[in-house]
């Protein structure tokens, strides 16, 4: 019996299929559905209407109508994003603070995540709790209160202009440089946690090895502890990169009227213009843009579980 | 009487013997405390070039922390280590010439086998062509020329612990430190591979300190053990004085298996002891002179394949000689364990099983005696 069944896949019992079933069916009601219903958008023409698009399906008029309506679905918009260069700076823009801010990001998060998993164990679940306590207030109220402290009057400025540091303000609220700020600091747990996770993991004995065979301890840090790391800094830098190219919240308080982001466009789009068929269209490439990465990203795990399996 | 060397094979090298050679490595006086917890306390040691060194011990008597301290993991809180008539002590750890092989094996999971044994080598900043003879010869050495490419998580643990091996000896270090390296094999695999640890030591004239709790794996490798027991060393000795002159009940109950048996002085001279024994009512008679005095209780402590058993009854006045009734016998193949009582008291001795068919004459409830040779065991006061 347990000759047979090895040799094959194992046979899934009806409950087991369905418990499979379960996610799929949530991606299907809660990603697919709509996702179908914003591409189908982006092929309408703006119209003023409830809704203000057309051709507004409606199965009550009968098929003939319905397939009426379905020849004058068009990629007019698709072509209106490349004609004007505001979309495209946008993308471009986007993924370019995006990246920049990852990096920063990399660049805080990883002493943090280091000193972490270095730490002595019983303050660890404390240390870990101090990096997810921010979650507990709003994130809205959070990049709110960066106001408070970048702006011209703010207390950053107080504090340097009393220690002497600077005689002018500094103009940091309403440029880049704050949503580079306002993106690390909200982002910098997704980017801690994993990177923690696989820090914690790495095995002491490897570290005293490599000491032991002549290796200085900062070498060591180069040679052993940075390459073990590098899927935790994956895994982290994709957490802050995907929802960062979409941000809208951050740029729009904290960026300035120069700061352009495909988040900001697509609400002006949106609520502004309401043009819901060309900010559906941007919202669709958006998508396109990120799913490249995430796939890079997915073949790349699956090549290490492959090689470590 | 003449003093008969002890153990099995005479030695050629024997420099701890000699009070004219110089150790290599040294301990002198050294403490180590974690806290409240003293690891090892106020211990000396010498241990000699191209000699195989095995500290013994079971889990927390320190002999991890002696390796540690010598590999510079660890400082002492008291005391100096010397290697080569130098001090180590401020000497990081990638700055010594010791090398150490892990227990854990602690391969780089991110190289292969090739790049792990190389590793050492590179910070030594050795010409690329150099390093690429040295790795080849360490790869056949341990016979892995086939697994050059592979990743650790790709081999066997036989053959992982042998990268292990090779990358610590591909520095030539002038000490070996191995923790417990064979821990993590099966039986057969870790016999033949304690015979391949030899003659690479042999062949390479290097020093190997060897930390174990497995006392046969000491016995097998070593040219010299110290028994350790709470961050002290109880004995330093080739394993055939360890086994046959044990220094103390410790050392004689931790090595192997030995009857110990509780016994009264009755006269004490140069030429030898008497002693009555507690439980049974027989006298022991030893070539070795102790300084107890009479009716003070001491120990003697005889291995069982020393003791020789007979069917019928003792005479009456012999010397090593008491009557006891079979037991106990546990039959292991190559040998049968046959345990005796004597009032009280049990007594084992072992039977070698040398023909497969011959009548076993002695079975449960026979009435035996047991004997043995004037000098077959050793009086312990402690």
């Amino acid at each position: 019996m347990a000759s047979e069944t090895s040799s094959s896949a194992p046979k899934r019992s009806l409950g087991g299929w369905a418990l499979i079933a379960v996610p799929y069916f949530w991606l299907f009601l809660f990603f697919l559905v709509p996702f179908f219903i914003v591409f189908k958008i982006s092929l309408s023409q703006i119209a003023v209407a409830i809704p203000p698009y057309f051709p507004a399906f409606d199965l009550g008029q009968g098929l003939q109508v319905l397939f009426a309506d379905l020849k004058e679905l068009s990629l007019e918009n698709y072509i209106f994003l490349t004609e004007d260069d505001l979309y495209w700076r946008s993308y471009v823009s986007s993924v370019t603070i995006a990246a920049i801010s990852t990096f920063i990001t990399l660049l805080v998060g990883y002493p943090l995540a280091y000193g972490m998993a270095r730490s002595p164990k019983e303050w660890r679940p404390t240390l870990l709790m101090l990096v997810i306590l921010p979650f507990w207030t709003s994130f809205l109220i959070r990049v709110y209160a960066w106001i408070g402290i970048l702006k011209n009057e703010g207390l950053l400025n107080q504090l340097l202009l009393t220690l002497g540091l600077i005689d002018q303000p500094l103009t940091i609220l309403n440029t880049n440089i704050a949503v580079y700020i306002g993106i690390v600091y909200s982002y910098l747990p997704f980017l801690v946690l994993p990177l923690y996770a696989s820090l914690e993991k790495l095995d002491g004995t490897l570290l005293e090895a490599a000491e032991d065979l002549g290796c200085p301890p900062w070498k060591a840090f180069w040679k052993i502890t940075l390459p073990l790391s590098i899927p935790g800094i994956i895994a982290g830098c994709f957490l802050v990169f995907i929802p960062a190219v979409g941000e809208f919240v951050i740029p729009d308080l904290l960026g300035g009227s120069n700061t352009l982001m495909i988040g900001k466009t697509l609400w002006v789009e949106f609520f502004n213009n309401r043009d819901w068929p060309v900010s559906s269209a941007v919202a669709v490439i958006l998508l396109l843009i990120l799913v490249i990465p995430i796939v890079l990203f997915q073949n790349q795990q699956q090549k290490m579980a492959e090689r470590e399996g | 009487m003449a003093k008969k060397p002890i153990g099995p094979v005479r030695r050629d090298y024997a420099p701890w013997d000699d009070p004219a050679s110089v150790p290599f490595i040294e301990f002198r006086n050294v403490t180590k405390r974690f806290g409240d917890f003293t690891a090892v306390n106020n211990l000396s040691l010498k241990i000699y070039e191209r000699e195989f060194f095995a500290l013994l011990g079971g889990s927390g008597c320190g002999k991890t922390t002696m390796m540690r301290m010598l590999a510079g993991f660890e400082t002492p809180t008291e005391g100096e280590i010397l290697l080569d008539g130098q001090s180590l002590s401020g000497v990081p750890p990638y700055r010594r010439p010791v090398n150490m092989m892990f227990q854990s094996y602690a391969l780089f999971p991110h190289m292969n086998v090739e790049a792990n044994i190389a590793f050492g080598l590179k910070q030594d900043d050795m010409p690329k062509a150099e390093i690429a003879d040295r790795v080849a010869e360490m790869l056949r050495l341990t016979k892995l020329e086939s697994f050059a490419k592979r990743k650790p998580h790709q081999l066997s643990g036989g053959q992982r612990q042998r990268v292990a091996l090779a990358r610590s000896l591909a520095k030539r270090p002038k000490v070996l430190l191995l923790d417990e390296p064979l821990g993590a094999l099966d039986r057969k695999l870790r016999e033949e591979t304690q015979f391949e640890l030899m003659n690479l030591q042999e062949d390479l004239k290097m020093t190997f300190l060897i930390v174990t709790h497995d006392q046969e794996e000491a016995m097998t490798v070593a040219d010299r053990i110290a028994v350790m027991d709470a961050g002290e060393i109880v004995q330093v000795a080739t394993p055939g004085e360890i086994y046959e002159a044990p220094n103390s009940k410790f050392v004689a109950d931790f090595i192997g298996d030995v009857n110990l048996i509780e016994a009264k002085v009755e006269e004490t001279s140069e030429t030898g002891t008497r002693l009555q024994a507690v439980h049974g009512n027989y006298v022991i008679d030893s070539a070795q002179s102790v300084s107890a005095s009479k009716g003070e209780t001491v120990w003697y402590a005889i291995r069982p394949e020393k003791v020789r058993m007979e069917l019928g009854e003792p005479s009456g006045g012999d010397l090593n000689s008491a009557g006891a009734i079979v037991w106990d016998i546990a039959y292991l193949g190559d040998m049968s364990i046959f345990h005796s009582r004597i009032g009280e008291a049990s007594l084992r001795s072992t039977v070698a099983n040398v023909t497969r068919t011959v009548e076993r004459p002695i079975s449960w409830d026979d009435k035996v005696v047991l004997s043995w040779d004037r000098d077959a065991g050793v009086i312990l006061t402690e």
